[in-house]
């Protein structure tokens, strides 16, 4: 029963080691997009028994924005901007990994001991979520490219997503479309953002955005 | 009602898009505003109806930081339409590096400003949670191109930056949001809607463990946008590279929104019977953001980064106000309404400083009492306002918060507070005075004869009203404060 859902949340980690994995920026646009989609797959696999329009809509959508629009449009950013194609790492490759694995064990070593007041759909949601939230804040923190981590914000919120689809029933489509449209805009706007970093400073690389600080010389 | 105060000014940012005559755009800038502000008027008068069952609602909480909010829009349009006439267009060269920029088209800003005013608003009247992150989300969302009106590096650094800490700090906030549900799943059952007057109703239902999880993701999410530390790396920034009127919003009216969001956590969690713990770490947060900022007060040589440290002190002040309970819960959002007011002010003046002297080196500015009288005169009065000096609001309500400190007996907390509030007024003090007197420095083809009206005037109202709420409160605002601190228990 539960090999619906279980099969794309286990590829939704397996996205997530094999992002922190990755340097070149358009192979993790590339992969984004990809988790993005199997999120769409999630939301109808964990309503199959109730055939309904509700989680169809909200699925297409996903799929839409985060498999379509958001790497087309951070493609183009980074085909316009013609920055250096590196995610500029300040943790390596290797280390990062490593790292990632560890995340990952001490996802399911949290979610062991959090008591659910309701069952989940599928025992794998909780450290998924929790492991993909985790990727997202670590790749924010530890590359340098502002592209990746417009990149990280987007997997730092599916990995939220992934909690709200897995244990949350009944949140209105309202808000759901409310939440997906600000990821939208957020994006849309860093997009910009970016592209005119890159204008201004002719690289986006966020380490060198060090002038403002209290101590003037 | 309700749809009325979202639709004017979300309206009339579509419409001010596309109007390219500057004088008609600014006039309706300031038009919308008005008529947002007599419709929050009119709700004091008259309640307005809850709408979409309940999501929609107007509180005595959510009606305080909305009057707040309008009555800080209001003075600001009125200053932004003389800061946009004296803004000269095209390229021209930056006073700080020598950089060449360009202003953001003033179409788009004036959109954004009325977005923002209505994303504010829909903070201040959602009562449903993720209605409410929507909205605190918004107002990051159509306050970053307001931050990069001027078109430099150095602005787009602080928007970067803003739209980054930000955003994240929210994403861990809608975490919060979904970690409520789970709270509210009700053992199986039917869950319970995440609307405030539901969850507060049917707070003894509630998962403990999940409801305080849920809780410390809602104060660091919403505690980031709201600049406590040590999540407010964002706002000094943003508020000095934003022209001063949208500082003065950013301080006096989104701090507050993103406060209101904290609050709504908190009342949730003062009904379920865990008010303490919420309090404990509002306590926490708060005395420590009180400590950054006075490090960061004490020796300030950017004095727009100086009045951006100080809103991180008074957000602290806010949340110990309203950690220490009793009392002190009245005196905090009653220093909400007083610091709003008291910092919007400032950062107004501090654009007309910047205007005439063109830096916002606190080293290099000299003399302004005698270049500009009426700036200078606001200036000294507003520092002396927002660090508590009788006979101005602040002072009122911070020892207010003192004085509930001291009856529920948490001695240390009033001793830190207290402590920290005497560091930044002699922090600020050492800065403020040194600009206010000496001989003049600003280059004088650049002194203006007169001051213009439209940067006087606005200011100036206000620290009126914040002189008059330090002698007297009227009725009204003390029952309107009184019923919002009902509601924390």
């Amino acid at each position: 029963m539960s090999t619906w859902v279980d099969t794309p949340l286990v590829l939704v980690a397996l996205t997530g080691l094999l992002l922190v994995a990755s340097s070149r920026l358009t192979r993790c646009i590339r992969i984004v997009a990809f988790q993005g989609a199997l999120l769409g797959v999630i939301t109808v696999a964990v309503h199959q028994h109730e055939f309904l329009a509700r989680p169809l809509m909200l699925a297409a959508a996903i799929v839409a924005l985060k498999g379509a629009v958001f790497p087309w449009l951070l493609s183009r950013v980074l085909r316009e901007a013609d920055v250096r194609r590196e995610v500029e790492p300040i943790v390596g490759y290797i280390s990062s990994l490593l790292l990632g694995t560890l995340m990952l064990a001490i996802s399911f070593r949290l979610s062991a001991q959090l008591p659910l007041p309701t069952p989940a759909v599928s025992s794998l949601v909780v450290p998924v979520a929790l492991f993909t939230t985790f990727i997202g804040l670590f790749l924010i923190v530890s590359r340098r490219t502002a592209l990746m981590q417009v990149l990280a914000y987007v997997v730092l919120e599916n990995g939220i997503y992934v909690f709200g689809v897995g244990l949350v029933q009944g949140t209105p489509i309202l808000v759901e479309l409310g939440v997906l449209l600000d990821v939208f805009v957020a994006v849309f706007v860093m997009g910009i953002a970016i592209f005119r970093i890159n204008r201004e400073f002719d690289h986006i690389d966020t380490e060198q955005l060090t002038l403002l600080t209290d101590w003037m010389s | 009602m309700l749809l009325a105060l979202l639709l004017i000014p979300t309206l009339a940012a579509i419409v001010a898009y596309g109007v390219t005559n500057d004088a008609v755009r600014r006039l309706m800038l300031v038009t919308a505003v008005a008529a947002h502000a007599s419709v929050v008027a009119a709700t004091w008068a008259t309640p307005p109806a809850s709408l979409f069952g309940g999501w929609l609602r107007l509180d005595a909480l959510g009606r305080l930081f909305l009057s707040i909010t309008a009555a800080l829009s209001l003075p600001a349009a009125v200053y932004s339409v003389g800061y946009l006439q004296r803004e000269s267009r095209g390229v021209r060269r930056d006073f700080e590096e020598g950089l060449w920029f360009a202003n953001a088209p003033e179409a788009t800003f004036t959109s954004c400003l009325l977005l923002f005013l209505a994303a504010m608003t829909l903070v201040t009247i959602s009562h449903r949670f993720g209605l409410l992150w929507v909205a605190i989300e918004s107002t990051t969302l159509a306050s970053a191109p307001l931050i990069y009106f001027h078109r430099h590096h150095r602005s787009l650094e602080a928007t970067w930056k803003y739209l980054l800490i930000c955003s994240v700090g929210i994403a861990l906030a809608l975490l919060g949001n979904f970690f409520l549900a789970v709270a509210a799943s009700n053992h199986g059952g039917a869950p319970i809607p995440l609307v405030v007057r539901d969850l507060t109703e049917r707070a003894a239902e509630l998962h403990l463990p999940w409801l305080r999880a849920a809780f410390i993701l809602l104060l660091v999410g919403y505690g980031t946008k709201m600049g406590l530390a040590p999540l407010h790396t964002w706002l000094p920034d943003a508020h000095s590279e934003a022209p001063s009127l949208v500082s003065a919003l950013l301080s006096g009216a989104l701090l507050n929104c993103a406060f209101l969001g904290v609050l709504r956590a908190q009342q949730v969690l003062v009904a379920a019977g865990q008010g303490a713990f919420g309090q404990d770490l509002l306590v926490s947060f708060g005395i420590l953001s009180m400590a950054v900022a006075a490090v960061f007060v004490v020796g300030q040589a950017d004095y727009k980064r100086m009045l951006a440290y100080s809103s991180v002190e008074h957000m602290g002040v806010l949340a110990v106000g309203v950690g220490v309970g009793g009392a002190a819960t009245f005196g905090a959002l009653l220093h909400a309404v007083n610091h709003s007011l008291t910092k919007a002010m400032l950062f107004l003046v501090a654009g007309n400083i910047l205007a005439t002297y063109r830096t916002k080196s606190a080293l290099e500015v000299r003399g302004v009492l005698r270049v500009l009288p009426a700036s200078g005169a606001l200036w000294v009065a507003g520092f002396l306002a927002i660090t508590g000096s009788p006979p101005f609001g602040p002072f009122l309500s911070e020892f207010t918060i003192l004085k509930g400190a001291l009856a529920q007996g948490r001695v240390v907390v009033a001793g830190l507070y207290l402590a920290l509030l005497a560091v930044v007024f002699v922090g600020m003090a050492t800065v403020v005075l040194r600009m206010a007197h000496g001989a003049p420095s600003a280059p004088t083809e650049d002194t203006p004869d007169r001051e213009p009206l439209l940067a006087i005037v606005p200011p100036a109202i206000i620290a009126v009203i914040v002189l008059v709420l330090g002698v007297y409160i009227p009725g009204l605002l003390r029952d309107a404060v009184a019923a919002a601190a009902g509601a924390l228990g």
